[in-house]
């Protein structure tokens, strides 16, 4: 990942605690609680400095490892009745922030909730405690022809607690939806220290649907301590299809065709020409190096519905002017041609001292143009980027090269991400796609939301956690911050006097 | 946006405002298609909030998979104008009547048989525009696949009656309409049909509806013609001849297995592979297990509590004659309720959208 410097460590947050208030609320914590798992020495906070985002350090006063629901119950209660705001982990993967402790607060980890709780093979459904890694609940039901579906790129590491607060994505969103669409209820935990259950076994419940709201809020309304997923079974057959193209606009309209053909990929990924040399560079996956941008389009179903398909779409291509076809004979060969996407954030790490990746997401239609614009402001920002984009769902992933030991180079970045951002929103796109908010995009919110909408936000909020103690200061900004941040709110894809530079 | 619609909009808002100030509660109608969902009949007594006239497709563009519709807009026109495309509302939202519109739909979060296989409608609610309980109009999510920028407040929508604000636009996922489709029926009392659906469903088979009645299972294939006959094959049973008929009337309850009785009809929405309930009245199993609908005149708590041993609910459908049964809706934990009803307050403070349509208190 992003290795940016600590350049962000002073200044963000609230002044230091006062040792007094430290030793108060670990003497109120451990009362309670066994000793050991309430850290306080500094190495033993370390660890929890930072998430994925690691440019944004910060120790945490305090850190609290419960076991248990009970433990995490006493821990929110105590918190609450000191008024100590707290930051719930998973596995700390996160790209935009949102676990980055506070000073004055509780640092609140679930990994020690690492269990499969359940199977329950007859309803299609996995119990698991929140710290339980993503992929490890696909291996667990594994030999049941079955799998859990949302896959972020992180699988192998990040937990699903983590991914119910982030809402997270991945490659097969487009056919099999985010984490939203595949969880059917959670137990969470109030910043009072109350145990809900949100959502059912059945397939709706009565009243609100706060599970859809729970989902994606990024641990600011509840801490999850329990999270029931739908399994769904495994496709019988998936073939992938590597297109590669002379041209980037060529290769968007590609993806827009495809999907007007009545075609639902399991995945469909691009690359431009730069993420193409370098991935090709590093794994040797057979990319056309001499292609502007290639796609990958992967067809899962029964074999019928594959071999449907994969015709369709090649059929659908050709007429798009793609210059080269290959499709995967097998399973060795589909591994092959994921093997250069699934290695395109190390490949850049290769290239580039440093990378940053940005995430958002933008009408399909406009693939071509926005990736246009991103290479315009490659040239006005003086920097190099590589485009990775899920471009079946409009879901991209630019990657800025920059080197942090250049003196400006990181401000320069985070302009150029910031201006990316803003294009986004032009073409009627979102700031994240699934990376969350956290500390990273807040300023961007102010410009993807009217006061009126983050005001919305904060009456919401303060239904669930009137004390703002839950994860404060992340994902919605204050009225008081945008007006510092001096956001210009875009509004139907118009900014404010278009005719000024915005950089 | 043409300066009509504009200015309906504008109008919707600002008679919000102005009840919101009056602290006078208002009745959100659209197409009155489906007065007996919720916990109580819409209230025809308050102050009428007609969003019938903010209607019409705002954007449809095929190869984006979305569509955005005023509320107002019939369901029906949304669905011919999906259907040119080759496309569709993959949660076969029922319509109860002719007048059904997307805000009701979305409000009510109704779905039909394929939603267990494709999603719910709260599944495809991408983004919507809503005017709260102070008359402001706000706008959440967008018309992208994803999207986690702030709260996920336009699913939040689904379902929610309207109590949580009006709903003016909304966007849509919308999905290619399946190429073929066959229907197998099979001779099963309820039990078999409850362990087939679900033991079918761990199979890679292109099911897409599951539904039983009067001792016949219906099983819906959808997809490729290959892996749809292919999958027949393996499952035997005989093909029902106009499919497409015998669903739209399981959709809109046209089965004569819905008129039946004087009982009143419940709807029980459970885990799908949960046995059979030990109740009296008959029985129809959707969703392959996981919606049952029970035409029976035993008492409202010996029902709830027959589903809440199972960890679902019960809600009433359609009352007998005489006296309706109240509460309506399955009753929440209190902890939940409370927040629920905070929720409520932080969107309409004032309590004035469609109270008493969620639960009899707000």
């Amino acid at each position: 990942m992003s290795e940016l410097p600590a350049a962000h460590a002073a200044g963000a947050g609230a002044p230091a605690p006062e040792n007094d208030a430290k030793a108060r609320m670990r003497a109120a914590l451990t009362a309670e609680l066994p000793e050991e798992i309430v850290l306080h020495a500094e190495e033993d906070l370390r660890p929890f400095e930072c998430d994925g985002l690691s440019a944004y350090r910060r120790l945490p006063m305090l850190a609290v490892l419960p076991s248990t629901i009970e433990q995490v119950q006493a821990v929110l209660r105590i918190c609450h009745a000191h008024d100590t705001p707290v930051v719930a982990r998973g596995a700390g993967t996160g790209l935009s922030g949102g676990a980055l402790p506070l000073e004055s607060g509780v640092l609140l980890s679930l990994a020690k909730f690492n269990r499969i709780l359940d199977i329950d093979t007859a309803n299609r459904r996995a119990t698991v405690q929140p710290g339980v890694r993503n992929l490890a609940i696909s291996q667990a039901v594994d030999h049941l022809g079955l799998y859990y579906a949302p896959d972020p790129s992180s699988q192998i590491a990040c937990s699903i607690g983590g991914n119910v607060a982030e809402n997270s994505g991945g490659v097969h969103c487009l056919k099999y939806g985010l984490t939203t669409n595949n969880i059917v209820q959670i137990e969470i935990v109030t910043i009072e220290g109350e145990r809900l259950t949100i959502g059912s076994p059945a397939l709706d419940s009565p009243g609100y649907d706060l599970l859809a709201l729970m989902t994606g809020s990024e641990g600011l309304l509840g801490v999850i301590v329990e999270v029931v997923v739908k399994l769904l079974p495994k496709p019988e057959l998936a073939q992938c299809a590597l297109i590669a193209f002379d041209d980037v606009r060529k290769a968007g309209n590609a993806v827009a065709e495809i999907i007007k053909a009545g075609i639902v990929p399991a995945g469909l990924e691009m690359l431009d020409h730069p993420a193409i040399l370098a991935t090709e560079e590093f794994v040797h996956a057979g990319y056309p190096t001499d292609a502007a941008a290639i796609l990958l389009c992967e067809i899962d179903g029964t074999e019928g519905e594959v071999a449907d398909d994969m015709a369709r779409v090649r059929e659908v291509v050709e007429a798009s002017g793609a210059t080269d076809i290959r499709i995967s004979r097998d399973d060795v060969e589909r591994a092959l041609f994921w093997a250069g996407r699934k290695a395109a954030f190390p490949a850049m790490g290769r290239i580039s001292p440093d990378y940053y990746c940005m995430d958002g997401t933008i009408p399909r239609r406009a693939l071509a143009d926005v990736l246009i614009g991103i290479g315009e402001l490659s040239e006005q920002y003086g920097q190099r980027v590589a485009n990775v984009f899920h471009a079946g769902d409009g879901n991209l992933h630019p990657l800025i090269l920059y080197d942090a030991n250049q003196p400006g180079e990181l401000e320069n970045t985070e302009a150029f991400g910031g201006a990316i951002c803003r294009l986004c929103l032009e073409y009627g796109g979102t700031i994240t796609g699934e990376h969350g908010v956290g500390v990273e995009k807040i300023d961007q919110m102010c410009v993807q939301f009217p006061s009126a909408e983050l005001t919305q936000f904060h009456a919401v909020k303060a239904a669930f956690d009137a004390k703002t103690l839950l994860n404060p200061d992340k994902a919605v900004p204050t009225l008081h911050r945008c007006a510092e941040f001096g956001a210009m709110h875009v509004h139907h894809g118009q900014l404010p006097h278009p005719e000024l530079e915005r950089l | 946006m043409t300066e009509t619609t504009d200015s309906t909009l504008a109008g919707l808002a600002a008679q919000v405002a102005d009840a919101c100030e009056a602290g006078r509660a208002l009745t959100i109608a659209g197409g009155g298609s489906k007065p007996f969902l919720g916990e109580a009949p819409p209230d025809t007594n308050a102050e009428k909030l007609d969003i019938t006239a903010y209607r019409g497709v705002v954007s449809y563009d095929p190869g984006e998979l979305v569509m955005t519709a005023r509320a107002g807009t019939l369901l029906a026109e949304i669905e011919a104008a999906l259907d040119t495309e080759g496309q569709r509302l993959a949660f076969e939202p029922p319509h109860y009547g002719e007048t059904a519109t997307l805000g009701g739909t979305i409000a009510t979060g109704i779905s039909g048989p394929g939603r267990p296989y494709t999603g719910a409608a709260r599944d495809f609610v991408l983004g919507t525009k809503i005017i709260n309980g102070r008359g402001e109009v706000l706008r959440f999510g967008g018309e992208v696949m994803k999207n986690v920028a702030g709260y996920d407040l336009s699913r939040l929508m689904a379902g929610a009656h309207g109590t949580l604000g009006v709903l003016a636009e909304i966007s849509l996922k919308v999905l290619p309409a399946p190429r073929f489709s066959r229907t197998r029926v099979f001779e099963f009392d309820a039990a078999t049909a409850i362990e087939r659906f679900n033991a079918w469903g761990l199979r890679p088979w292109p099911i897409t509806a599951a539904y039983w009645e009067d001792g016949r299972a219906y099983l819906r294939l959808s997809g490729a013609e290959s892996s749809v006959s292919a999958a027949m094959e393996t499952l035997g049973g005989e093909t029902l001849a106009d499919d497409a008929l015998f669903w739209a009337d399981v959709r809109e309850h046209r089965r004569d297995f819905f008129t039946r009785g004087d009982a009143p009809l419940w709807r029980l929405s459970v885990a799908p592979a949960t046995p059979t309930l030990d109740l009296h009245g008959e029985t129809a199993l959707d969703w392959g297990g996981a919606q049952r609908w029970l035409v029976s005149d035993e008492s409202p708590e010996s029902i709830r509590a027959a589903v809440a041993a199972h960890g679902g609910h019960a809600s009433v459908y359609r009352d007998a004659a005489g006296e309706p049964i109240r509460p309506r809706q399955h009753p929440m934990p209190a902890a939940l309720r409370q927040l629920s009803q905070r929720l409520k307050h932080s969107m309409d403070p004032a309590g004035i959208l469609n109270p008493g349509r969620i639960d009899p208190e707000f």
